[in-house]
């Protein structure tokens, strides 16, 4: 194979077209960086299930009025009971502790909060997550010294469900502009094929494999998609440095959100690259199939 | 070596066939002029034979090859045994006069030396030593003929297929171009060649097949081009 005759029609071919070739590689861009979006929401979900799931499960708020008698009957409760698979205290001071650290970004919040507004809770890990009706039914609400019995993992649920959704989206926004770049990139090769047509003529009557007859072709879309994939990992780095890490600090710190680490964005962009590269090379071969004689 | 059996072509949408169960066999070295009348189907028996058409009934067999039967993939080899001519050259505009020839090499991955040995030597057969780093637009019809004559020999092929090629061009010229054709002929290669013109028919007296209405009406060695004209 002839590689500087391959490389220069290549070259040719995409600056020939250049306003295609700029739309191909942008459409290709924004679906691979949104791609990734969303696989990195994906591993971000992954991440807090790990979180929190493993951690509380039902936290039990103790009323302002509660006696230490009925503190200790609650702590007995706990400790007997086989639903149980652990326990935490936590007073007021450490609640309002922990809030501290959790809203350090927005120093107003925690000026406005008094520091006893927090109330004492017992943070309870189930044996199995499931039962929490019949652990609940113990706790009667507002009943000796309990205030209100809230199920975390019910908000977990939600919570989850709508950063599901978040991720969901994205990919679906995804998929709509891959197949935007897919008809560009067909487009745009059919565009080349026609431009290149004496070149494609003449080679096939002197008797050029159909594979080296369409490999400038495949090639051109191919680079296009690697152009396009470097583009999408270079947004993701930017939306990592210049959102996540500046506007999402205080919640990451706080271990409320994981962070978006290097590790996550090197893991995805070779997943990117190829699929960037993969999907254009494809879609440039089947063009060639169906609407180029070669 | 060529060897048509009872080939008719019908081109889709047309109610008449292009080629109607014709019938021939050309030998390795022979010269051959296919006349007719425009629409008699000359070119489309060209186009069998390079395997850019498939005919719709019939066989054909080229350097013992029947092509009915030819997957896809060997086409290209097949095509390197020949050599094709248009009457508007097909040059590339932005090479020059040595690129265009070298092109047809480079594309079937002949080696860089073959090609700088063989280039000039084709070039200066053709009568274009002076001009190899002319673009085409710099040259004259009958000097871009040449250079396409000199690209589709270049690889030494078997057959030269030629559809009209002086049909762009003055007597003289033309005669030039068919005393190089003549020297093609001369290395053993068979050449056909399609043509209205009877000035070189005439004068060149070699086999000439006739076709009309895509049947073939005369088939004679040393021939002329009209009988009662
Ligand atoms: N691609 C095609 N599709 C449909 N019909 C075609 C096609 N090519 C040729 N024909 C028809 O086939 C017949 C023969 O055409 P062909 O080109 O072989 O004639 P020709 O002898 O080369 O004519 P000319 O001297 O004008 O070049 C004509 O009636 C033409 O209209
Ligand atoms: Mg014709």
């Amino acid at each position: 194979m002839r590689v500087n005759f391959v490389l220069s029609e290549v070259a040719t071919g995409l600056r020939r077209n250049l306003t295609m070739t700029v739309a191909m590689i942008l459409t290709t861009a924004i679906s691979l960086g949104l791609m990734g979006t969303g696989l990195l929401i994906a591993g971000m979900i992954s991440d807090m299930k790990e979180i929190y799931y493993d951690k509380v499960q039902v936290s039990i708020f103790l009323a302002d009025d509660v006696t230490a008698e009925q503190r200790s009957a609650i702590e007995a409760q706990l400790s007997d009971s086989p639903e149980v698979a652990g326990y935490l205290y936590e007073s007021k001071e450490e609640a309002y502790e922990r809030f501290q650290q959790q809203f350090s970004q927005q120093p107003e919040l925690v000026e406005n909060t008094p520091p006893d507004a927090l109330p004492e809770s017992f943070r309870v890990e189930l044996v199995n997550p499931e039962r929490y009706p019949v652990v609940a039914e113990q706790f009667p609400n507002g009943q000796n010294g309990v205030d209100q019995v809230r199920d975390e993992g019910d908000f977990l649920d939600r919570l989850f469900s709508l950063l599901n959704g978040a991720r969901n989206a994205t990919i679906a926004v995804a998929v709509v502009q891959a197949l935007a770049a897919l008809l560009l990139i067909s487009n745009t090769i059919q565009l080349a094929a026609f431009n290149r047509r004496n070149e494609t003529n003449i080679m096939r009557l002197v008797g050029a494999s159909r594979w080296y007859t369409q490999l400038p072709f495949i090639l051109e879309a191919a680079l296009a998609g690697l152009i396009g994939a470097l583009l999408a990992v270079g947004g993701l780095v930017l939306t990592k440095v210049l959102f996540v890490d500046k506007t999402l600090a205080g919640p990451i710190k706080a271990g409320i959100i994981p962070p978006v680490d290097w590790a996550a964005i090197a893991t995805i962009a070779p997943v990117i690259a190829a699929a960037g590269v993969g999907l254009a090379a494809v879609a440039a071969y089947v063009t060639l199939r169906l609407y180029v004689r070669l | 070596m060529i060897e048509l059996q009872h080939v008719t072509k019908l081109y889709p949408a047309s109610a008449r066939p292009a080629l109607d169960d014709v019938s021939t066999e050309i030998d390795k070295g022979e010269f051959v002029f296919l006349i007719g009348s425009s629409g008699s189907g000359k070119s489309t028996f060209l186009r069998l034979l390079l395997k850019e058409d498939d005919p719709t009934r019939g066989t054909v067999v080229v350097n013992g090859k029947t092509l009915n039967t030819m997957s896809k993939w060997q086409v290209p080899k097949l095509r390197r045994t020949m050599g094709c001519v248009f009457q508007d050259f097909r040059l590339l505009r932005n090479r020059t006069v040595a690129e265009n020839v070298a092109f047809a090499l480079e594309v079937i991955n002949k080696p860089h030396r073959t090609i700088k040995r063989v280039v000039p030597e084709v070039l200066e057969m053709v009568g274009l030593e002076g001009k190899a780093a002319r673009l085409p637009h710099e040259l004259s019809g009958g000097e871009q003929q040449r250079v396409a004559i000199a690209r589709a020999f270049v690889n030494r092929p078997l057959v030269l297929l030629a559809d009209e090629p002086t049909g762009n061009l003055d007597p003289e010229t033309s005669e030039g171009i068919m005393l190089l054709l003549e020297r093609i002929n001369r290395t053993g290669t068979t050449v056909i060649m399609a043509t209205h013109d009877y000035h070189i028919v005439d004068s060149m007296r070699r086999r000439v097949i006739e076709l009309n209405g895509g049947q073939i009406t005369r088939d004679q060695s040393r021939g002329v081009y009209g009988v009662g004209r």
